[in-house]
């Protein structure tokens, strides 16, 4: 017996048991607990928001792809359409009504990837940007949060109720209260020092467990920082970003607090609060928007650190992770660009590396 | 001894149980022996036998042309029936010239094989000679030949022979059974070369899956004090000549340049074990040990191999496939070239004959770059294999060689583990090949201008010569118009003189 191969090509013909959808769904994986848990502080309502919003990211791709022309089965099966809807549903407060996921799941799919030439093309985060367009389209909308209910609580909604608040535009004030970050920033706006604000209100026990208002993913620092590490130690990502933003965005925390412990908040206050490990681990390391080697990375996760400081404290947004890793996407490029790993036998300006000792070499 | 990290680098399953706990048996001499011309780097050799002559195991067969080539000899004895062309050990399938011997069956060496008793008598050229008369090549795969690279003596300052038995391939296990069996005549090769090469240091790189081999080879190098083991991880691609080195010595070799420029010479031990052959009892290289394994094989064989013999052969003592293969590879399966058909012949570089069932091969269809950067992470060259892929799909190839296209070893870590499953090698192979034909092609175009610049300004200087000959000629002529028409003038026309003119009137 005697084959023919087809026509030839080059190795390598042996491939490690890697794919974008095992990669994305790792990701889902290592974000699977803390949305479980999320999703049961917030109750039904969440739960359908999560939902709708999961399902308009699969339709609106299925429908790009289709006009692109494209095979519609192997990038809808990739994954990484349902973990942008994912991320994006983690972002938005749990009771926000059903067109919000809807708009939010159209805008990241279509105006922030598949213009952009779908997987891989896109310079900015979908998700994010789909968060700031609805941030800045229906301020109101995005902004009003509840205090947990966890499902099958006592006064929480049950699953009608849950209908009603998600799809009905029914009204949710009996259940409303400011984030953390909002409420410390509107009282300190209002001339209140820290040492008045925090007592009482905050512990860094509550908000790692995560039973303070908030958006989904805003919930338990914990589980996020668990399903961050799990990334880690599956390679999915590696340390750099994560460590370089958490690092940075601590350091200047403690700096600023040492100085005037009154108006700026400490380290630990920053860093379980908000969407700062969502972030970290989730958002900032998407491989798409991030540099790709690991001196960029660091640099990148540098700059997510840096402008999420400045914009919580100084700006008029209490939270500022979306808008820092917007604003390091648009630098990757640059970043690229200019950070890259030094080429073997070469220094770092690119001539052939010279021995100046030769004579040391026969040692 | 103390080891230098590298960057970069894979952990391919190594396979090697497959095939590692198999001794080398020798493949029955086959029916019909197709020996190539070209089994190596360099300028092909120019056949030195004729059809229907009879020869003895070890006859020169084809003679080495110019400087860097080597001879081809007769793998065992018997008559040649041809002289002509036949498909080679390569992903083209393309004919090449190659010299086809019917076995006598008697395996009979020549009369004038003689070996040296002792070959640290010789001075260096001498031993270097008798390795490039034994057609010996770099039997790692790159089939470079070694009496050349002995030579690098004489332009480089040398200090250290490297042995490189780090054997990175999956599967592949030839190199590990021969320093396991054939120990003692690795290290005399090994010993041989470092006389030749003047170097007193000599460390042997085995990597720490082949934890028998790196024993075998320590206690028989025990004995000479400048002999080192080093125990290598196990990491792809460390078999790669530079990166070894710099795992070994902490240094970089520099970009284009060879590892000699840092002192170092690397040798393969189924080379080595050749030079002992060669030298201690004058065998040229008429056959090698090749690893055949692969989950489509029924029984993974190391075999000593005549040089020349089929494919096709190897597969059917091996027990043939168990199941249909979805690749049939020559080498290893990251650096390997797929083979055209069973019938091509084994020559001198092959290491490795593999058929990978789909399962091994993990082969899928490619999906667009998400930017993960883990190619980047892997390469050992420090290159972003995702910007020169990219950069090489939109045809711009200048802007991949800026960011270090040549300096890429073709090794596929970056194909390996891309969760896309994007061919960069092929990507790699492609800008290459099209960067080099683009220089061809450019140095035909400045040839073809000078030739054409040459022949205008030789026509120029044609019609320039004829120019000027035409010019001196209408001077000439009308210098002696002039002339004639001054002595006409003179005679035809003469002014009447006061005495003409009385003669007129006369």
């Amino acid at each position: 017996m005697s084959i023919e191969t087809p026509a030839p090509n080059a190795g390598p013909f042996a491939h490690e048991r890697v794919s974008i959808s095992r990669t994305m769904g790792l990701v889902m994986l290592a974000l699977l607990p803390a949305t479980v848990f999320s999703l049961w502080q917030f109750g039904w309502p969440a739960i359908y928001l999560f939902l709708v919003t999961l399902v308009t990211v699969l339709l609106a791709e299925a429908a790009c792809l289709r006009i692109a022309g494209k095979p519609i089965r192997p990038f809808l099966l990739d994954g990484s359409a349902v973990l942008t809807g994912w991320l994006l549903a983690m972002t938005l407060p749990p009771w926000a009504p059903w067109w919000t996921g809807v708009v939010g799941g159209l805008i990241a799919i279509i105006v922030a990837k598949q213009v952009f030439g779908g997987i891989g093309q896109n310079l900015f985060n979908p998700a994010m940007v789909a968060r700031v367009a609805l941030l800045i389209s229906f301020p109101l909308e995005l902004t009003r949060f509840v205090n947990p209910a966890p499902l099958f609580a006592a006064g929480s909604p049950d699953w009608l109720q849950g209908l009603a608040i998600t799809f009905g535009g029914q009204s949710t004030d009996a259940y409303s209260g400011a984030t953390l970050l909002g409420h410390v920033r509107t009282e300190l706006a209002q001339g209140h020092v820290l040492s008045e604000i925090l007592p009482g209100l905050y512990t860094p026990l509550t908000d790692a467990v995560g039973t303070f208002s908030g958006s989904l993913g805003e919930g338990s620092a914990l589980l996020i920082l668990l399903g961050g590490l799990f990334l880690i130690a599956k390679r999915v990502i590696t340390w750099h970003i994560p460590l370089a933003m958490l690092g940075t965005l601590a350091l200047i925390a403690t700096l600023m607090h040492v100085i005037d412990p009154e108006h700026y908040t400490g380290p630990l206050y920053h860093l379980v609060s908000g969407a700062t490990l969502l972030g970290a681990f989730f958002i900032a390391t998407d491989l798409v928007t991030s540099p790709v080697s690991l001196r960029g990375q660091i640099l990148f996760g540098a700059g997510c650190g840096l402008l999420v400081y400045v914009i919580r404290t100084w700006t008029g947004y209490p939270e500022g992770v979306a808008f820092a890793v917007l604003l390091m996407n648009a630098c990757t490029p640059l970043i690229d660009h200019y950070v890259r790993p030094r080429v073997y036998g070469r220094n770092r300006k690119g001539s052939p590396i010279e021995y100046a000792d030769e004579l040391e070499v026969s040692r | 001894m103390k080891l230098f990290k590298i960057r970069g680098g894979v952990h391919p399953d190594d396979r090697k149980q497959l095939a590692a706990g198999q001794a080398i048996e020798t493949l029955p001499m086959p029916a019909l022996l197709h020996i190539p011309l070209q089994q190596h780097i360099g300028a092909p050799a120019s056949p030195a036998v004729r059809r229907g002559q009879r020869v003895a195991k070890g006859d020169l067969i084809a003679q080495g042309q110019g400087m860097i080539s080597a001879p081809v000899h007769a793998p065992t004895s018997g008559r040649i029936v041809g002289v002509g062309s036949y498909p080679a050990h390569h992903a083209s399938g393309l004919s090449v010239p190659t010299v086809t011997l019917q076995p006598d069956g008697e395996d009979r060496w020549s009369d004038q094989i003689k070996g040296v008793a002792d070959p640290f008598a010789l001075d260096s050229d001498d031993i270097a000679a008798r390795v490039g008369a034994a057609g010996i090549v770099g039997l790692g795969g790159a089939t470079f030949p070694a009496a050349v690279k002995l030579n690098l003596r004489k332009k480089y300052k040398l200090h250290t022979l490297v042995i490189n038995g780090a054997e990175c391939e999956p599967y592949l296990t030839c190199d590990d059974r021969l320093m396991r069996e054939q120990t003692d005549a690795v290290i005399d090769g090994i010993r041989i070369m470092a006389h030749a090469l003047g170097v007193a240091r000599i460390v042997i790189g085995i990597e720490n899956n082949k934890p028998e081999a790196q024993a075998a080879m320590a206690s028989a190098a025990s004995v000479h004090p400048n002999i080192q083991i080093a125990r290598l991880p196990t990491r792809y691609p460390m078999g790669s000549e530079k990166h070894l080195v710099q795992t070994l010595t902490g240094r970089e070799t520099p970009a284009r340049g060879l590892t000699a420029d840092i002192g170092v010479v690397v040798h393969n031990p189924a080379t080595a074990f050749a030079v002992h052959e060669a030298l201690r009892f004058g065998y040229p290289l008429v056959s090698r040990v090749v690893t055949v394994s692969g989950g489509a094989i029924s029984r993974p064989r190391n075999l000593r191999v005549p040089l020349g013999t089929r494919v096709q052969d190897l597969l059917d003592y091996c027990g043939g496939f168990r199941e249909e293969p979805a690749r049939l590879l020559s080498g290893g399966p990251m650096m390997g070239q797929p083979l055209p058909s069973t019938r091509v012949p084994m020559v001198k570089g092959s290491n490795g004959v593999l058929a990978l069932t789909a399962a091994e091969t993990n082969l899928r269809e490619p999906m667009p770059c998400i930017r993960c950067g883990s190619c980047v992470q892997a390469c050992p060259c420090g290159l972003v294999p995702l910007d020169l892929a990219a950069h090489t799909r939109t045809g711009e190839l200048e802007g991949a060689v800026s960011r270090g296209l040549m300096d890429c070893i073709g090794c596929g870590s970056c194909a390996y583990v891309c969760p896309a499953h994007i061919p960069l090698v092929q990507f790699f192979n492609y800008a290459k090949g099209e960067m080099a034909a683009r220089g061809r092609a450019k140095q035909k175009q400045a040839e073809t201008k000078r030739l054409i610049e040459q022949r205008t300004a030789r026509i120029e200087a044609i019609q320039r010569a004829k120019r000027e000959a035409m010019a001196a000629r209408k001077r000439e002529a009308d210098a002696k118009k002039k002339a004639a028409a001054e002595l006409s003038t003179d005679k035809p026309t003469p002014l009447p003189t006061p005495a003409s003119a009385v003669e007129a009137e006369a």
